[in-house]
């Protein structure tokens, strides 16, 4: 299950427990005086349709290779001295955070881009596929989102390496 | 070969991982699922739409044209969806 040594500072998590934005944030602080950017995502389950819940899954072992693998692309790209990223997986309800992206770096255009490009990457590379549970008792898997798919490609460049 | 299903193809073969041994003629993903449609109508339906299905061979995102090989871990799964 391990690859390349990530980077210093990377934190992959999948789990179905909540997470803790501010002790998370906390962690890439603490104790250092080169950090003057912290950024953070958090995605949240949307009660679109009446949907009850969401009901994530995901890929094993692939899954927290393919999110280190974004997050050394990040560090290829931007001066980050830090970044954490904690996906939820199972059943998740309306309001309930999913995913938590947090980046820090010493300058905030650094944080804030790497923040936006590892979740743009995260949602189009990351092996998990999410079920909606409506109150009627219908379900149904999400389908990809060609939106999701610009987001992505707007970071594409020439020595990217490939995804789907 | 170790087979795994995740999302929808899984509810549509009915297994979520089974050990094959496809015949040697069988080089690539692209013939791995057309071997693998054969094994029964749920195998057929998951893979009757092949523009839908994604695959990873030992957890790397892989085209139709990746070679399989005895011993590898192949994936197939829809377009992922997490964030």
């Amino acid at each position: 299950m391990s690859g390349a040594q990530p980077p210093r500072g990377v934190t992959v998590r999948v789990q179905e427990a909540a997470f803790d934005l501010a002790a998370e944030g906390a962690l890439l602080t603490r104790g250092r005086e080169d950090v003057g950017g912290l950024a953070s995502f958090v995605g949240l389950c949307r009660a679109d349709d009446g949907l009850s819940a969401l009901v994530l899954e995901h890929y094993p072992g692939m899954t927290e290779r393919a999110i280190r693998r974004i997050a050394e692309e990040a560090y290829a790209r931007w001066p980050l001295t830090g970044c954490t990223v904690v996906h939820r997986v199972g059943r998740l309800e309306p309001g309930a955070p999913i995913v938590l992206v947090l980046t820090a770096s010493a300058h905030r255009a650094a944080a804030l881009e790497a923040c936006a490009f590892l979740i743009d990457w995260l949602k189009t590379r990351a092996p998990f596929w999410k079920r909606e549970e409506f109150a009627g008792g219908g379900e149904r898997w999400v389908e990809a989102k060609a939106a999701d798919d610009a987001a992505a490609a707007r970071w594409d460049r020439q020595d990217a390496g490939g995804g789907r | 070969m170790r087979v795994l299903y995740f999302a929808w193809l899984r509810q549509k073969v009915g297994l979520g991982e089974e050990e094959v041994a496809p015949p040697p003629e069988v080089r690539d993903v692209a013939g791995l699922i057309a071997w693998l449609s054969g094994r029964s109508p749920g195998h057929a339906a998951a893979f009757a739409q092949p523009r839908q299905v994604r695959c990873a061979v030992n957890q790397e995102f892989a085209t139709p044209d990746a070679p399989v090989a005895r011993g590898d871990e192949v994936a197939f799964f829809p377009p992922v969806t997490g964030g």
